[in-house]
């Protein structure tokens, strides 16, 4: 089955494919010039000692985000 | 290409060097250029300029380094830069360099340059990488399904370097007209695109700098500088704003998105399409080693561990290595000082050159090999790309004071380990892409506890809290960082308000950092340093030095201290222990030479002084050098000459002490020295008397100069027999002083303003205005803290 989080939501090494962008302007601007589109497969490697940043795998590269961030990008995952 | 067609085009090609951060632009460059680079900074703006020539068959190719960037919007600095320099410019052709192992994100800049109509060669970098990742790319077919020519390379071995001039010097013979291919943005957007230009072409008939396609479909992003353009220049806003609504209005109501968002989606998806065509991937079956790596370094327990290590190590590293070379340096200078004291005659002269000049330049490049050192680290750490995981582990810390990760380097390399300098800890704040939380770093970054202002401390703790002088020095690092972060806090909630600025960052695949790039980047940063030395802290040290030289004492003072030097020497010769042995000003003035000769080779390490046996005057040297080492007087059967010695050395005393005193009433009497005096006003209220103002205000110059000030300002009407006593015995003594004076002065020099060079630094990467603000809110800090300190100090009756 499949289930639509935020990226915030995720547990770590957890895989996902992003369906949407939330936001708009700078952030959004910033999120999708990095390869964050909708249609990406991302896995989450970890989250820095404070539990935030996340790190995220995004084709064959490695993006932090800060959890007020991951906010808005929605996942599809499997339950 | 035959001779006669090479004779006619031209021979100067001018190429642009673009591509995102981490694609190896920097090492591309340096492989191209070698040391021959310029670095200056883009008109108007703190962005980095660096330009490099090449000759290559004839022809010399300039190359210019673009900012690295992931994109061509109008929302980064960088951005910004990047896209007028080529339209204003117009470089005969874009070289974008690409991460082969990292396609889809590197072409998406491609792609916009292809939109901007430039022409482009792709220098497809990292080939080895990709393979390793079993990625095969089939360059034939990039090249022809994205119109431009690709050059497979590996920047870092050097490889594909020579294709790639080869193919530049190709291209920019073709002369080809910029050509702006739009892809397909989906049927709305590209009809409003399509709306727009007709309009462009039609209204603007003056000849446009930019391709009308580009500035349409910048519209439709919504891109404000080239809509500034088109609104106030063109006077189109009405009709544009109209497409642009209409356009929105309809995406939203369909797609619930933006056109931006759906811009970037089909960028996107175009290249999905051509690397579907081109390159195939073997299963992806074990974890890269940089995640592994990472799995450890950025663990939640192992990570801050390491991370601490490795900055300790690096601080650790940058002291120990460079105290040597900073120690031939400094015996450089002191050799340069004495052979000044030694050439020219006494006087203004003399002070200028050895106290103003050398003193001045000397202080500030004594310290270029810790610099160095520091930078080193420093770029090992970013080229290897830990920079980035330190910035992403403490991210959350700072955030919470308005910094940003990427924040941290600065502050460490500020002082933030005890010992460091602000001078490159302004410089790297560079690494922060928004401006307000830049400048709330740089600010702050200058209350580290930097290397100058530690021997000032050393002697403070010595002379009032002997018992526990390590624990004292954990304190003041523990204090630094609280009031920086806590200044960063108000300032970033004050004047330099501002969103939080998106922290969405890549963390680079973990390299080897290359010697050639490591060297490039320690140099060029240690090199503006130096510059500086040459250049304003000339100026400042002369400046300072005629504020504590004049308008000096007046004739009536001096005339007294003339009259109590001669009465001094008078004194000495008409002594009974000097009848037989001195007899003029001329027999002392041998005794003094002889006395300082001998003491000379005495101490560089020969068993006795080799001086003539016989004579008085030797006799008497003999018995002043054994009384100066202490050993008493040996020869007790020659009492003529050791009874004069006493007298000899007693009258030294006496006159090296009213040389001290003489100085010390010069200084009351400059121009810093009255300012001193006029602030005792205000700074009585923290403790601080003339004394000490007057070497804070030498502090501003450097925080070197503290201490020297200290000790001449403390000699003042002290004139007794103490010549030998310490600075920090005299302070003890001093009933003005008591460890609540002392703990307050710790903190006021940790937080008052900057040093010159520091404040010079602030104003060129920033601006005057930031380096006035950073002096004013500075001092107030520290005035207010110590304030605080002193007065609650005074009330509770501690530490007085």
């Amino acid at each position: 089955m499949k289930k639509i989080i935020t990226l915030r939501g995720m547990a770590d090494n957890q895989a996902g494919i992003i369906k949407k962008i939330k936001s708009a302007g700078d952030m959004a601007r910033r999120i999708r010039e990095m390869g964050i589109i909708p249609g990406a497969e991302i896995t989450i490697l970890g989250r820095a000692p404070l539990k935030d940043p996340v790190a995220i795998k995004i084709k064959d590269f490695t993006l932090t985000l800060r959890n007020n961030e991951a906010d808005y990008i929605l996942v599809e995952i499997d339950v | 290409m035959s001779e006669k067609t090479v004779n006619r085009i031209r021979k100067n090609i001018t190429i642009a060097l673009s591509g995102n951060p981490n694609s190896g632009k920097t090492t591309l460059f340096n492989a191209i250029t070698g040391a021959r680079q310029h670095i200056a900074n883009y008109p108007g703006v703190t962005v980095e300029k660096k330009t490099g020539k090449i000759n290559h068959a004839g022809y010399e190719i300039t190359v210019v380094d673009l900012p690295g960037t992931y994109s061509l919007t109008a929302f980064s600095l960088e951005e910004i830069v990047a896209r007028n320099f080529l339209v204003d410019e117009r470089p005969d052709l874009v070289v974008d360099i690409v991460d082969a192992s990292n396609l889809d994100r590197n072409l998406y800049l491609a792609l916009q340059f292809k939109e901007l109509g430039v022409p482009m060669i792709i220098a497809l970098n990292m080939i080895d990488m990709s393979e390793k990742r079993g990625i095969t790319i089939d360059y034939a077919g990039l090249s022809s399904l994205l119109g431009v020519p690709v050059v497979p390379m590996v920047a870092r071995a050097s490889e594909g370097i020579t294709e790639l001039i080869d193919r530049v010097i190709e291209v920019a013979g073709q002369e080809k007209s910029w050509q702006p291919e739009l892809i397909s943005y989906g049927m709305d957007i590209d009809l409003g695109i399509q709306k727009i230009e007709e309009l462009i072409l039609k209204e603007c008939r003056h000849e446009q700098k930019y391709p009308s396609a580009w500035l349409a479909l910048k519209c439709m992003e919504g891109d404000p500088e080239v809509k500034k353009l088109l609104y106030e220049e063109a006077g189109l806003r009405e009709q544009i704003d109209a497409i642009c609504d209409h356009t929105i209005r309809h995406i939203r109501n369909t797609l619930e998105d933006d056109p931006e968002g759906i811009i970037a989606e089909h960028r996107y998806g175009y290249i999905a399409g051509i690397i579907k065509k081109t390159v195939k991937r073997k299963i992806e079956s074990r974890i890269d080693m940089s995640d592994r790596a990472d799995a450890i370094l950025t663990n939640r327990i192992l990570g801050p561990i390491i991370m601490l290590t490795i900055l300790y190590a690096t601080y650790a590293f940058t002291f120990n290595l460079s105290e040597t070379p900073v120690g031939w340096l400094e015996s450089g200078f002191k050799f340069l000082k004495d052979l000044a004291s030694n050439l020219l005659p006494e006087g203004n002269l003399q002070s200028l050159i050895i106290s103003g000049i050398i003193d001045g330049v000397g202080g500030i490049l004594s310290f270029v090999p810790l610099i160095m050192f520091m930078f080193l680290a420093i770029a090992v750490m970013e080229d290897s790309g830990y920079m980035a995981r330190i910035a992403y582990m403490m991210d959350r810390v700072l955030r919470w004071f308005g910094l940003h990760g990427n924040s941290v380097m600065a502050l460490i390399v500020s002082g933030g380990l005890s010992g460091g300098c602000a001078v490159p800890g302004v410089l790297a704040t560079r690494t922060l892409r928004d401006p307000k939380e830049r400048i709330a770093t740089m600010l702050v970054a200058p209350f580290m506890n930097c290397g100058a202002k530690l021997p000032v401390f050393a002697i403070l703790i010595v002379a009032f809290f002997a018992k526990d002088q390590a624990r004292m020095m954990f304190i003041f690092t523990l204090m630094t960082w609280f009031f920086a972060l806590f200044a960063a806090k108000i300032l970033r909630s004050t004047v330099l308000r501002g969103p939080k600025t998106p922290f969405v960052m890549e963390l680079p695949p973990y390299r080897a950092p290359t010697i050639k790039g490591i060297v490039i980047h320690t140099w060029e940063r240690t090199w503006q340093y130096i510059k500086k030395a040459g250049t304003v802290i000339l100026g400042v040290s002369i400046i300072l030095w005629a504020a504590m030289t004049f308008p000096g004492l007046d004739d009536e003072q001096a005339a007294d201290y003339e009259k109590r030097e001669k009465a001094l020497i008078a004194g000495l010769l008409s002594s009974p222990e000097s009848t037989g042995l001195i007899k003029s000003r001329e027999d002392l003035q041998t005794l003094d030479d002889m006395v300082a000769l001998y003491s000379g080779s005495h101490r560089s390490g020969e068993e006795a002084f080799q001086g003539p046996d016989e004579g008085h005057l030797a006799s008497i040297a003999r018995a002043v050098i054994e009384m100066q080492d202490g050993k008493g007087l040996a020869s007790a059967k020659d009492d003529i000459h050791d009874a004069f010695a006493l007298k000899y050395s007693d009258y030294k005393n006496n006159l090296v002490a009213l040389e001290r005193g003489k100085k010390a009433e010069m200084l009351k009497s400059t121009a810093a020295g009255r300012l001193g005096r006029f602030l005792e006003g205000i700074t009585l209220k923290i403790g601080f008397d003339y004394r000490t103002n007057i070497a804070l205000i030498g502090g501003v110059a450097a925080k070197e100069v503290i201490l020297s000030t200290l000790g001449t300002a403390y000699s003042l009407g002290d004139e007794g027999l103490e010549e030998d006593s310490s600075l920090a015995t005299r302070l003890q003594r001093d009933p003005a002083w008591n460890p609540l004076v002392a703990f307050t002065l710790v903190l006021f020099i940790m937080l008052y303003v900057p040093c010159f060079v520091t404040l010079v630094t602030i104003a060129k990467e920033a601006s005057w205005f930031w380096a006035g603000f950073s002096a004013c809110f500075n001092l107030v800090t520290a005035f207010i803290i110590s304030f605080i300190v002193y007065q609650s100090g005074i009330f509770l009756g501690i530490g007085v």
